[in-house]
């Protein structure tokens, strides 16, 4: 595709403009030739139907676990909790967002974890710390768009698999990241960055508020610009997406800096509630962000999810695990629940997308 | 109890970890080997020679093998080893690089076999897994010193040096115990951070913890399980504090993850109780002597119990028995003491605390 690709019909911000129109109608096109059945427009509707569905289903998962919570423990229901409940989805929430515009391009990012851990103690260094918050902030967001570039790069225009090169990611951001902190845990010492969790914007915790900026801006980035519907073109059929014009490269490696911000802006969070700068910071977090997309109703193969339903994934899981450390149950016993609790919510999301279309 | 039968006879060598302890002492006041070797930072782990064990004896070869440094304690553990190794002259320390990953320990101690080194130190990620191999080097007559986490056969090493888990939750429970009596609670909620809860050193903590406490009349109300990383301390601390809205005590496992505890409890501005830390970080011995936090006290597992490994190796490789003991042989299994730092006594512990 490499010698079409360098003569796109339009440059992107020419696009801009009359995309909403013009490139879809083109994309439309191409998906026909392509051997896509049926007018797109129709097809488009359908899917914003059944993603609405599979988030109401997801609310009601939400709304049964609250039901659980309130019988069994007293402190569920109490402003408190609920406080704790969001501000403990908000580090991983921010890396679900970064993650859906992945997915949804057809991607995925595994490194998503160990660049969460490498920007947390790259912006600890003593060194960093010296020049203040701002520079911490400045640092971990850089170090965190510099190594999604790289993977982007990677990916992009080295043409690898998404999967080998964030897999090769994870391993050596989360090694480099052990020995900037010699393996030790790096505090932080700069009070602004330790207030990020401690203060409040009316009365939500700054880190809610975050997540809240965070996701909203994504939402509309997603929804409502050219970015957003050249993401779900490039996910459902990059083809179709190259013959209408999308610089197919570009976009890819910019949907993986993307992600990596997203890790930057979760590792100065992720600062503020520990205190500390970590090589183990955001273990298994690519597990919990995939997760946490998948049960949102956003195809793994790309194409298709809301945001919206990847957060509902996020507060689901918190919830679950708010509930039993509430109910003083077992380790053990929380992964085999959890695990059961994540096929139920999928069962249930199809069931009640499949009973829509009846 | 759910230990094992031999863990009654260790602790019955606590004279010996306490005769060993002495002995660290005593070497440290005279020196006669290069003092360019000790780093700074861990000077308070390394004893200078002086006793008749440490007169320099024939040069051998210690080959050693740890899991990966990626928290403070293992950290210490392995500089530890490397910087007692320095301080003879007579051994030469072949450390492999440490790994978490069991097979590739396997394969690493293996090689340390063929290449017929004198003895073995090895911390085993898992100890079950690594029995194996231990036998094998046994068989290939290298003597192994099993550090810490215990294997499964008596015939995988020829001495066991370690510290107490057990031990270590019955003094949290102990001091615990006290405080709650001190202050006339009758009733109080004790909580309990734990490290991973699948590894038998976290069920032998807690498993001390609750004796204790069940002598003095009392339990822990809730129990939760971190990873022994700080954002995992963070995490189900905040949760914690959720659960239990009073809290009289709370017990920590892990000084590592307690960064984590700590920044919980900060950020939900609690402090109308007492909390124990476990190890023995720097970070939480400081709080400690600053009296100015929730932490009260710390019960000890030092990592210094690396040097004295290398030192115990050295003793073995080279046929001589420890000098402070009558025994011509190295004892077979020291279990170290679980001491219960406070603002008293800190300052005696202070050199004995690692980073995390």
């Amino acid at each position: 595709m490499s010698d079409q690709m360098s003569e796109p019909v339009a440059s992107s911000q020419e696009l801009a403009a009359e995309v909403t129109t013009d490139e879809q109608a083109r994309v439309e096109r191409a998906a026909e030739v392509a051997g896509e059945s049926g007018p797109l427009q129709s097809v488009r509707r359908n899917e914003v139907l059944s993603a609405m569905l599979r988030n109401v289903g997801l609310v009601v998962v939400l709304i049964l676990l609250a039901i659980i919570g309130t019988l069994t423990s007293d402190n569920f229901l109490t402003s408190d909790n609920l406080r704790n409940i969001l501000v403990s989805s908000s580090v991983i929430g921010v890396v679900v967002v970064g993650m859906t515009f992945v997915i949804i391009g057809g991607g995925i990012d595994l490194s998503v974890g160990a660049l969460v851990a490498l920007a947390s103690v790259w912006a600890t260094t003593v060194a960093t710390q010296d020049y203040g918050a701002a520079a911490m902030v400045a640092c971990a967001l850089l170090v965190g768009v510099g190594a999604g570039l790289v993977n982007g790069v990677l990916i992009a225009y080295g043409r690898l698999v998404p999967f080998i090169v964030t897999l090769a990611m994870l391993v050596s951001a989360r090694g480099l990241a052990a020995k900037m902190a010699d393996n030790r845990t790096q505090i932080v010492r700069v009070q602004t960055v330790i207030d990020i969790a401690r203060k409040d914007v009316i009365g939500v915790p700054m880190l809610v508020v975050i997540l809240a900026v965070v996701v909203a801006a994504g939402w509309v980035v997603l929804n409502r610009t050219t970015f957003g519907r050249r993401t779900f073109a490039i996910g459902g059929n990059p083809e179709a997406a190259r013959l209408a014009g999308i610089d197919v490269r570009r976009h890819t490696a910019s949907l993986y800096m993307l992600s990596g911000l997203c890790c930057g802006i979760a590792a100065v969070m992720l600062m503020a509630r520990t205190t500390t700068g970590s090589s183990t910071h955001g273990n298994l977090y690519e597990l919990d962000a995939i997760a946490s997309v998948i049960i949102g109703g956003t195809l793994l193969s790309g194409g298709k999810g809301t945001l919206i339903g990847s957060i509902l994934g996020v507060l689901v899981f918190q919830t679950i695990t708010n509930i039993f450390i509430l109910n003083n149950l077992a380790t053990e016993v929380q992964m085999i629940a959890k695990g059961l609790i994540i096929v139920a919510a999928v069962l249930l999301q199809s069931r009640t997308t499949r009973e829509a279309k009846t | 109890m759910a230990q094992t039968p031999t863990a009654l006879g260790r602790r019955g060598f606590l004279v010996g970890a306490g005769a060993l302890g002495a002995g660290a002492v005593l070497t440290a006041c005279t020196s006669n080997s290069s003092d360019d070797t000790t780093p700074a930072a861990s000077s308070g782990n390394v004893k200078a020679g002086g006793t008749d064990n440490d007169a320099k004896g024939k040069a051998i070869t210690i080959g050693f093998s740890a899991p990966q440094a990626d928290h403070g304690w293992i950290g210490a553990i392995t500089s530890n080893a490397k910087n007692q190794a320095g301080q003879y002259e007579d051994v030469t320390l072949d450390a492999v690089e440490g790994t978490n990953d069991v097979n590739q320990q396997i394969s690493q101690v293996e090689t340390l076999i063929s290449k017929g080194v004198d003895i073995i130190v090895m911390l085993p990620f898992d100890g079950k897994a690594l029995t194996e191999t231990g036998i094998k080097a046994m068989e290939a007559g290298i003597p192994v010193v099993n550090l810490d986490r215990v294997f499964d056969s008596p015939q995988a090493a020829r001495s066991w040096i370690g510290g107490d888990n057990y031990g270590m939750g019955a003094a949290a429970g102990r001091y615990v115990a006290e405080q709650m009596k001190a202050k006339n609670i009758s009733n109080p909620i004790i909580a309990e951070v734990q490290g991973i809860a699948s590894l038998p050193l976290t069920q032998d903590r807690s498993q001390g913890f609750a004796d204790s406490l069940k002598a003095a009349g009392y339990k822990v109300s809730n129990q939760v399980s971190a990873e022994f990383t700080v954002e995992s301390g963070q995490a189900v601390t905040a949760n914690l504090l959720q659960a239990a809205k009073h809290i009289d005590a709370l017990w920590n496992h892990d000084d590592d993850q307690g960064v984590g505890v700590m920044a919980a409890i900060d950020e939900a501005g609690r402090d109308e109780f007492i909390m124990v830390g476990g190890a023995g970080s720097k970070n939480v011995m400081d709080m400690i002597k600053a009296d100015n936090t929730v932490i009260k006290a710390t019960v000890t597992y030092p990592p210094s119990m690396a040097s004295s490994a290398i030192k115990l190796a050295r003793l073995i490789a080279q046929g001589k028995g420890m000098s402070d003991l009558v025994e011509v042989d190295v004892p077979n299994s020291i279990t170290l003491s679980s001491a219960t730092v406070t603002k008293e006594n800190v300052d005696a512990y202070l050199p004995t605390a690692f980073e995390s």
